[in-house]
């Protein structure tokens, strides 16, 4: 990328900006509403994601009450939910219901657009050295589809046949038959319109994050010297740019089917009674359609998390991050390998056994460059001297949860062992634990350690350690233990288990579990609380670098206007990890390289 | 009213929590915030390496609960099965190892290299020898454990020993049926669309094989000792024959038939007396979301020895028969068959 191409481009935008402020007044509406201020939307897309965590986290407290006492009844949940509860207990369609609500929000909502929309929009302008996004207006748009399909998904909740209920997978038939499952009579088409409205802001999000990395980048800083943050956002854009669209395609082919009486996924199927004229399609079809994306997704979901933690815990250890290129090639290696690992999700499912053990191979693969991260983490805290930051006790927890829930998937991605693994408890705990809790603790991180720059303001301490705590200690209690459950074929999904000679001994431990998860919820409300109070009323921030940082967004001011820097942008002179080099604490990037400072 | 107690101590500790933040907050500034920090850093570098050790112990402890609640101790009850518990072994053995060693590297390093005044965090961006150590070292490891899974993978997968028995698997809504060949050992053919409420299966009675076929619902009967094939169906939605005993399962997928097969080692009423349970059965659960009641999608498999197989399989009338029974050969009322069934089946083309 030439250097004066993008100095040029930056010069630009001063003029344009010192022209906006002289003439324009920003109204309450274009400054927090329809804002194109790359910051502000980020703040957006992290609230509304706070939001959709609290309603996700609460659904899988209530399906949880009936897995921990099946034998109960709470009459509040009637007054709550209606018929759906009569009597005080959850029916079946309405559990399902809300287990493939709880999973949809999170992994869409709240760890897709909630994760990247939050970090993509408020740290690559500021970390690169950008004014804003390539495109501001089509990032507000990303807002705004988003906006748009998170309202469609909360309509569902209210249909009177209730919400999807096939699980967040959405596998056909099922999905595609109103007479198999009453949440697929108008849920499902809700649920579909809405994730295509989703795939669209996600689209439109990935686009501009690419462009803005590739061609927005301040004089010096080269793709080698960019924060890991901005490489796993990168990838993660990439990911979702080349995935999201075959799930786009997959819902649209599911819309027909449901609507127009196509047979892409539908044949020989007799239901209610009923012989269906479809005949040739292929209910396996979908499954590739969407594992196609399924299985990248969880590396958007992953990805951010990674780059999040390497950044903090080597600003927190006061040493580079180890290994910066073998971070950077790992990441590389992790995005083209999520590619070509979806058949992993469907070895039961009568695949062609060879194409299964291609599969198998390149699954076991990945535990490669997976290895080399946390090695290369480890490496970074020794001979460390390290402060528990918030943001730190959640980088090092990310890293931990993910050993844990890594090393599971060496057992369920070896298809002989998934034959008795596959669909069980065992799978449950293992994505939790890597996937849904690990990329959680990523984003808490991220959180606490850029709070400050986002508000201006710091969180309480205090209510921040409680809620590391908790929430670690909780988070293994809830799903270590499962990982037996599924040792003894649990299947997942499972409404009550009562009635099963073969699994009803684990009642006490579902109990437990079900308790520990409320601690944890309630935990998670604090942070809520902790959040949206020192918004308004935490304590000031009054250093315009408080965690000693080299990355550029901590040489803008401490209440950063749209456009960020107010004068020019910095000039960056070194890679973003200079810490405890020729005796000094840390080297920001824009600082000049000394003539007697050591090569490396 | 107890929900509300409990609501109303929620909150209780709510406000005592924040209102302690709030004073925790007065104090550093009163302390000198930089004291504080240090304070807190030393607290939570302790809880980390507690959190280490309590955690391990923990492992243990859950491991001490509940491993004898998993199937492992009861030993797999097909001959495949016990490569697998072997394989499994393996795989916790070398995944334990990495786990302990990692998660104590992490924890021993965050609190041994806490900050103190008088350290200085050394300057290590990189080191290429031991990169590539720990990239070859996890290679070879995951090279042996996909060279030993395969090999299981093949063999489960490849064609069953000629010797099986063949048992067709049908799931729908929120059932199991079985499907027996007979004494022809062909199973007659099926369409879905020959489906009514008392042909639930869709046979093709016109089909000379299908006359002797033996269909049985929820509970299936096999003999110890040989090897089982199952060829499933599904007839709506995608479900899932699961057989954690057997450690296997495969899914059941409309217009898509596919088969598995295994070898029973151990009868149910060994397995009574082994587990110690009169109740035991070997169950077969669904394990693919397919509906409402899902979680009740149950079958039943009785291994049984072979005398006592076939003594059942003796007493099983077929389904033709069982559904028209004035053409059963046996019975006094002597038909021509070819021209009476399509008079009573009518035929869809
Ligand atoms: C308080 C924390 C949580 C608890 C107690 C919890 C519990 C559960 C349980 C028990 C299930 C299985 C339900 C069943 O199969 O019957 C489940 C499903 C799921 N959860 Fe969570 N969960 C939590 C947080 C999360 C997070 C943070 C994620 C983010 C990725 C997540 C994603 C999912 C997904 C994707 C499913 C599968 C949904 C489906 O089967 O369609 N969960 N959860
Ligand atoms: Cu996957
Ligand atoms: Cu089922």
């Amino acid at each position: 990328m030439s250097s004066a191409a993008t100095l040029q481009h930056a010069d630009v935008h001063v003029s344009h900006d010192a022209h906006h402020e002289h003439h324009h007044h920003e109204t309450f509406i274009t400054k927090y509403v329809f804002s194109q201020d790359h910051k502000m939307i980020a703040k957006q897309f992290l609230v509304t994601g706070i939001i959709w965590a609290i309603i996700g986290g609460l659904f899988s407290v209530i399906f949880r009450l009936q897995l921990g006492y099946p034998e109960a009844t709470f009459p509040w949940l009637e007054d709550l939910l209606g018929h759906w509860a009569a009597g005080g207990k959850l029916k079946p369609e309405f559990y399902y219901a809300l287990v493939t609500m709880h999973g949809t929000i999170l992994v869409f909502f709240v760890l897709t657009a909630g994760l990247s929309g939050t970090f993509a929009n408020f740290l690559i302008p500021l970390q690169v050295g950008a004014r804003d996004m390539a495109s501001p207006m089509l990032n507000m748009l990303s807002y705004w589809f988003f906006f748009l399909s998170s309202i469609i998904m909360f309509c569902s909740l209210f249909i009177q046949t209730g919400p999807a209920s096939g699980g967040w997978t959405i596998y056909p038939p099922l999905s595609a038959l109103g007479d198999a499952s009453t949440g697929s009579i108008l849920g499902m088409d809700f649920w579909l319109v809405s994730m295509a409205m989703f795939i669209v802001s996600a689209l439109l999000g990935g686009l501009n994050y690419i462009t803005t990395i590739l061609n927005m980048r301040t004089k010096g800083m080269s793709m080698t010297r960019l924060p890991l943050t901005i490489w796993a956002l990168f990838f993660t854009a990439v990911l979702g740019v080349l995935s999201f669209p075959v799930l786009l395609s997959g819902a649209i082919l599911l819309l027909f089917d449901r609507n127009l009486g196509t047979s892409f996924y539908l044949s020989d199927i007799v239901v209610a009674g009923k012989i269906l004229p479809n005949e040739g399609g292929s209910a396996i079809l979908f499954q590739h359609l969407f594992w196609f994306l399924g299985h990248p997704e969880v590396y958007i979901i992953l990805l951010p998390a990674m780059g999040m933690s390497s950044e903090i815990i080597s600003v927190n250890s006061r040493k580079p991050i180890f290994g910066y290129m073998a971070m950077v090639g790992s990441l590389f290696a992790i995005a083209i390998l999520a590619f070509l690992v979806w058949a992993h999700h469907m070895f039961v499912t009568g695949l062609n056994p060879f194409l299964g053990s291609v599969f198998v191979l390149l699954t076991l693969l990945i535990a490669v460059p997976s290895a080399i991260k946390v090695f290369n983490w480890l490496t970074t805290l020794w001979r460390a001297n390290i402060r528990f930051t918030p943001g730190m006790l959640f980088a090092i927890g990310f890293v931990s949860l993910f050993i844990s829930g890594g090393l599971t998937g060496i057992f369920l991605g070896n298809s002989a062992l998934d034959l008795h693994l596959h669909d069980t408890y065992f799978v449950v705990a293992h994505f939790h634990i890597v996937m849904g809790v690990a990329s959680f603790f990523g984003m808490f991180a991220g959180v606490y350690h850029w709070f400050p720059k986002m508000f201006g303001r710091y969180l309480n301490n205090t209510m921040a350690y409680i809620h590391f705590w908790v929430t670690i200690v909780g988070a293994y209690l809830i799903f270590w233990p499962m990982h037996y459950q599924g040792l003894s074929g649990m299947p997942r999904r499972y409404y009550d288990f009562s009635s099963w000679i073969s699994f009803n001994q684990f009642s006490g431990l579902n109990e437990f579990i079900s308790f520990v998860a409320m601690i944890v919820f309630a935990a998670q409300l604090l942070f809520v609380f902790n959040f949206f109070y020192s918004m308004f009323k935490g304590r000031k921030v009054t250093d315009s670098n408080p965690w000693g940082a080299n990355t550029l967004e901590w040489t803008t001011p401490i209440n950063p206007g749209h456009g960020n820097w107010p004068g020019e942008i910095p000039e960056v002179h070194r890679g973003a990890y200079d810490y405890a080099k020729d005796g000094k604490e840390f080297i920001p990037q824009d600082v000049p390289v000394g003539d007697d400072e050591s090569k490396h | 009213m107890k929900e509300f107690l409990m609501i109303a101590l929620g909150v209780l500790i709510f406000v005592v929590v924040f209102q302690i933040a709030k004073a925790s907050e007065y104090v550093s500034v009163l302390k000198g915030e930089d004291k504080t920090r240090k304070q807190n850093n030393k607290i939570n570098a302790f809880m980390l390496i507690g959190f280490l050790v309590f955690g391990l112990i923990g492992v243990w402890y859950c491991n001490e609960l509940y491993y004898g609640k998993t199937l492992f101790p009861q030993g797999s009850a097909s001959v495949e099965g016990e490569s697998l518990d072997l394989m499994f072994m393996i795989t916790v053995a070398i995944t334990g190892l990495v786990f302990v060693l990692t998660q104590v590297l992490l924890f021993w390093f965050c609190f041994k290299y806490q900050e103190k005044d008088d350290r200085k965090a050394f300057y290590f961006p990189h080191n290429t020898k031991l990169e590539l150590i720990w990239t070859t070292v996890p290679a070879i490891f995951l090279t042996v454990l996909v060279v030993f899974g395969l090999k299981y993978w093949f063999k489960i997968t490849g064609d069953a020993p000629k010797n099986s028995i063949v048992v067709e698997v049908t799931g729908h809504q929120f059932a199991w049926e079985f499907r027996y060949p007979g004494a022809d050992k062909v199973l007659g053919k099926t369409s879905f669309k020959k489906y009514t409420s008392k042909n639930s299966l869709g046979v093709d009675f016109e089909d000379p094989a299908s006359r002797d076929d033996i269909h049985v619902n929820t509970t299936m009967h096999i003999p110890v000792g040989v090897p089982l094939k199952m060829v499933i169906h599904s007839q709506d939605v995608i479900h899932d024959v699961g057989l954690p005993h057997f450690r296997l399962k495969m899914d059941a997928v409309p217009g898509i038939p596919t088969t598995q097969w295994f070898t029973p080692k151990i009868t149910t009423a060994d397995m009574k007396k082994k587990t110690g349970n009169p109740d035991f059965n070997f169950e077969i659960s669904c394990d693919q979301l397919c509906g409402a009641n899902h979680f009740a999608m149950r079958g039943v498999i009785v291994v049984e020895t072979m005398e006592e197989y076939k003594k059942w399989l003796a007493e099983q009338k077929s389904e033709y028969y069982t559904l028209y029974p004035e053409k059963n050969p046996v019975q006094p009322v002597v038909v021509d068959s070819a021209k009476q069934i399509s008079q009573v089946l009518p035929v869809k083309k």
